[in-house]
């Protein structure tokens, strides 16, 4: 260790003291920091003691010291919240009173409604219908042009508010595919035929064994008066076009068979009861936009 | 090094080792010259620069600020006079760090710290604050006689009035910092009637308390401690490089007015520095120039108007301490002709080649951008969409970002092949296969664009297509290319 020096050793070369350390021959210089760098460190020091005081800081055995200002980083984000919640509610009045043409028009309520319907899409809707509205097989993709109950503001709304074949609300959209092929109004050929048939009209490859006539009258008979003689489809029964190049459970041969044979009749909620009006005119604009709206 | 200068260590009767030294404190002597007065010059003008700056005016048009300069924050732009520029072209602002940088470099090497001598804003306010305190207190003498004083009135109003006069200007130049932020001339009444927002008043005070401190109390201590610059320009300086250099050659050896004649008549070298230590007093950072180039000189050139004054007194050349290179001063020592001066050097050739180069990009890049901007995000879920006729559908997300000070009408077309056709929701209708969307003045705004092809032309997995934004008025064009996914 340093040894008590009577008076400082000189360095040559630099004239600055040394501290009296040496080793191998190399001595310290010494060159001590100043006062005040010492005084900041006191002062960072102080400065802790005082942010103990005054901001959450001990751990305690099941909470922890409050702070004389009982700051808490949680009741900030709470008090954000709630301000977000006030504004998204001034915003909310514009849309109670507009109706959904009046939104369309007005680039700020097609913003609001726009976000708005976003959010209640991914909470409400994307289970089913997937994230960005793609649907998948038995759930109807929104974001084509193709609607099974109409694709106008007004038949989005509709549907959204009263469901599909949703037994609770009175207002639901019905409309029926039999199971053709379980209740035996159609028999096993017949069924193979009538498939053919619809394949023909869609535009799909169609079986070289079927017999073009016989699917012709089966359709007539059978199908026809919901899905049109053209296989145009019904949207107020509910009835796909036939003739399009959208399948809701897929184009195969099975899967036509499957809806000949057991039927369809995918279901929706009525969100009428679930959701406010105004979350309700959000998903319609919202569903419109996504590419399909009429 | 601070060593160099450190006061009387305090000795701790353990080990006779201080750890830490208070601060010498340095009582700069007023001096007179071409050198300060060029640093008067430079102070006033840069302070009238800063100060008045934000109140200059300048007309963009409705709805924009009138302000020449003005970093507004909450809409996200920065106005220079005929320059606005957006958050996405921050670019500019590294291209002037990187100019910055460089142009410190070549200042170095071609008369070196001329930044730290005249132009930091720590020597500005530092030699400001001196001044103040000169005032108040006296020069150089009076000040450490009244330091070793016991309190007195006279003290008590003398430091009093001196700490006033530092927050006085400390709490100015916080006030014109918070200017650039906001309209000049409302902000001064917003303030001055307690209207302004509370973040101005913040930012006065943070400014506030950091100048009083930086320049009243910490002074040469930022540059020797706090400050990166006096380092690297130690590793960047050179032989050829001007410096206020103390000319050895000449000084050496100190000896007295009379002794040097006394010597010269006998024929004997006698230095022309008399030891008078006048370049000492007069040194803000307290260094001797006579030790040589040091980290604690800035190059103020303070040292230069006193000593060649004392020159002048002894009837000798002046320059005893002047700007010189290395190269010169070894080479008299040695008793040659000094080299001329190499200006044209590599060091800053590359410097000077670095600095056209950046400026010419950036003035290039500035000159030829386009006040349109178009770019577009392909959707990603989903890739495409299936339309009823089999045609194939893509989303793509764009934005449109209108840089004039007027609305105008933007048409969206898309390059691809045959049967192409696009869709706008909320556009003006046109025609299949080109939609116009207005574009606010000075805004970006989002618009969804929806663009389908036939089945046979959608070729899979992905053909480019694009997409071109064409104002109508202007003729500006902007392109954006993306894929076009197909099955």
């Amino acid at each position: 260790m340093a040894q008590q020096h009577e008076k400082p050793h000189v360095d040559h070369v630099t004239g600055t003291a040394t501290t009296g350390h040496e080793w191998d021959g190399i001595r310290e210089l010494n060159t001590p920091l100043p006062r005040w760098w010492l005084w900041t460190l006191y002062l960072t020091i102080v400065w802790s003691v005082g942010y103990w005081v005054v901001y959450p800081a001990w751990p305690l055995i099941t909470s922890h010291t409050a702070g004389v200002i009982n700051y808490s980083s949680r009741a900030e984000v709470g008090e954000e919240l709630a301000k977000l919640a006030m504004l998204r509610n001034a915003q909310a009045a514009g849309l109670s009173t507009a109706s959904l043409a009046e939104i369309r028009a007005d680039a700020g309520l097609q913003r609001i409604a726009m976000a708005r319907g976003r959010a209640a899409f991914g909470d409400n809707c994307a289970p089913c219908h997937g994230g960005a509205g793609v649907g998948a097989a038995g759930y109807p993709n929104l974001i084509d042009d193709e609607w099974i109950w109409g694709g106008k503001l007004e038949d989005i709304e509709r549907t959204l508010l009263h469901g599909i074949r949703w037994e609770q609300a009175t207002e639901t959209r019905v409309g029926a595919m039999p199971a053709f092929g379980r209740t035996g109004m159609l028999k096993r050929d017949e069924i193979a035929e009538a498939v053919e048939h619809v394949r023909s009209i869609a535009g799909l490859d169609v079986g070289t064994s079927a017999n073009p006539a016989k699917g012709r009258e089966v359709f007539a008979a059978n199908c026809a008066s919901c899905h049109g003689q053209a296989g145009k489809g019904n949207q107020e029964l509910g009835a796909p076009d036939l003739t399009d190049a959208i399948w809701l459970y897929g184009s195969s041969r099975q899967a036509m068979t499957e809806g000949l044979v057991n039927g369809r009749g995918g279901v929706m909620p009525a969100w009428g009861a679930r959701l406010d009006p105004v979350t309700i005119k959000a998903l319609t604009v919202y569903v419109h936009s996504l590419g399909g709206g009429q | 090094m601070a060593s160099g200068r450190a006061a009387e260590p305090e000795h701790d009767p353990r080990d006779g080792i201080p750890l830490y030294a208070p601060a010498p404190k340095v009582y700069p002597q007023s001096v007179a010259g071409r050198f300060r007065n060029i640093k008067w010059t430079l102070l006033l003008a840069g302070m009238a620069i800063y100060y008045f700056l934000p109140f200059v005016r300048w007309t963009r048009g409705a709805g924009l600020p009138d302000q020449a300069v003005l970093i507004d924050l909450e809409r996200m732009r920065f106005y220079f006079f005929f320059i606005e520029l957006w958050p996405q072209e921050v670019y500019y602002l590294t291209g002037l760090l990187v100019l910055a940088a460089i142009i410190l470099f070549l200042m170095n090497a071609v008369a070196g710290r001329i930044w730290c001598g005249y132009l930091c804003p720590q020597t500005v306010w530092t030699d400001l604050f001196m001044q103040v305190e000169r005032f108040f207190q006296g020069d150089r003498r009076e000040r450490i006689r009244l330091d070793a004083a016991p309190w007195s009135f006279d003290k008590i109003w003398r430091k009093a009035a001196t700490h006033t006069g530092w927050l006085l200007i400390a709490w100015w130049t916080g006030g014109a910092w918070v200017l650039y932020f906001a309209d000049a001339p409302t902000l001064v009444k917003d303030l001055a009637t307690f209207q302004a927002p509370m973040t101005a008043y913040l930012w006065i005070g943070i400014l506030t308390g950091t100048t009083y401190l930086l320049a009243g109390h910490m002074r040469e201590q930022v540059c020797l401690y706090m400050c990166p610059w006096p380092r690297i320009q130690a590793a960047l300086t050179d032989a050829d490089a001007l410096n206020v250099t103390y000319r050895h050659d000449r000084g050496e050896p100190r000896v007295s007015v009379k002794q040097a004649a006394r010597l010269r008549e006998a024929g004997e070298p006698a230095g022309d520095c008399i030891d008078c230590h006048q370049c000492v007093a007069v040194c803000p950072t307290g260094v001797d120039i006579r030790d040589g180039a040091q980290l604690g000189c800035i190059q103020c050139g303070l040292c230069i108007d006193a000593c060649d004054d004392v020159m002048a007194k002894i009837r000798r050349p002046i320059g005893l301490i002047g700007y010189d290179t290395e190269a010169a001063v070894d080479a008299r020592a040695a008793g040659l002709t000094p080299p001329r001066r190499r200006l044209v050097r590599p060091r800053t050739v590359l410097y000077a080649a670095i600095i056209s180069l950046v400026g010419g990009a950036m003035l290039v890049q500035l000159a030829t951008r386009s006040l349109l901007d178009v770019s577009a995000t392909h959707e990603r879920t989903p890739l495409f969409t299936t339309l009823r006729d089999g045609s194939i559908r893509n989303a793509y997300n764009l934005r449109i970002a209108n840089k004039r000070s007027e609305s105008r009408l933007v048409a969206l077309t898309v390059d691809g092949p045959a049967g192409t056709t696009i869709e706008v929701s909320g556009a003006l209708p046109a025609s299949d296969w080109r939609a116009i969307v207005e574009a606010p003045a000075d805004a970006a705004i989002d618009v969804r664009l929806f663009v389908s092809m036939p089945r046979r032309m959608a070729v899979g997995p992905s053909q480019m297509i694009q997409i071109k934004a064409s104002d109508l008025a202007f003729g500006e064009v902007a392109v954006a290319r993306e894929n076009f996914f197909a099955p």
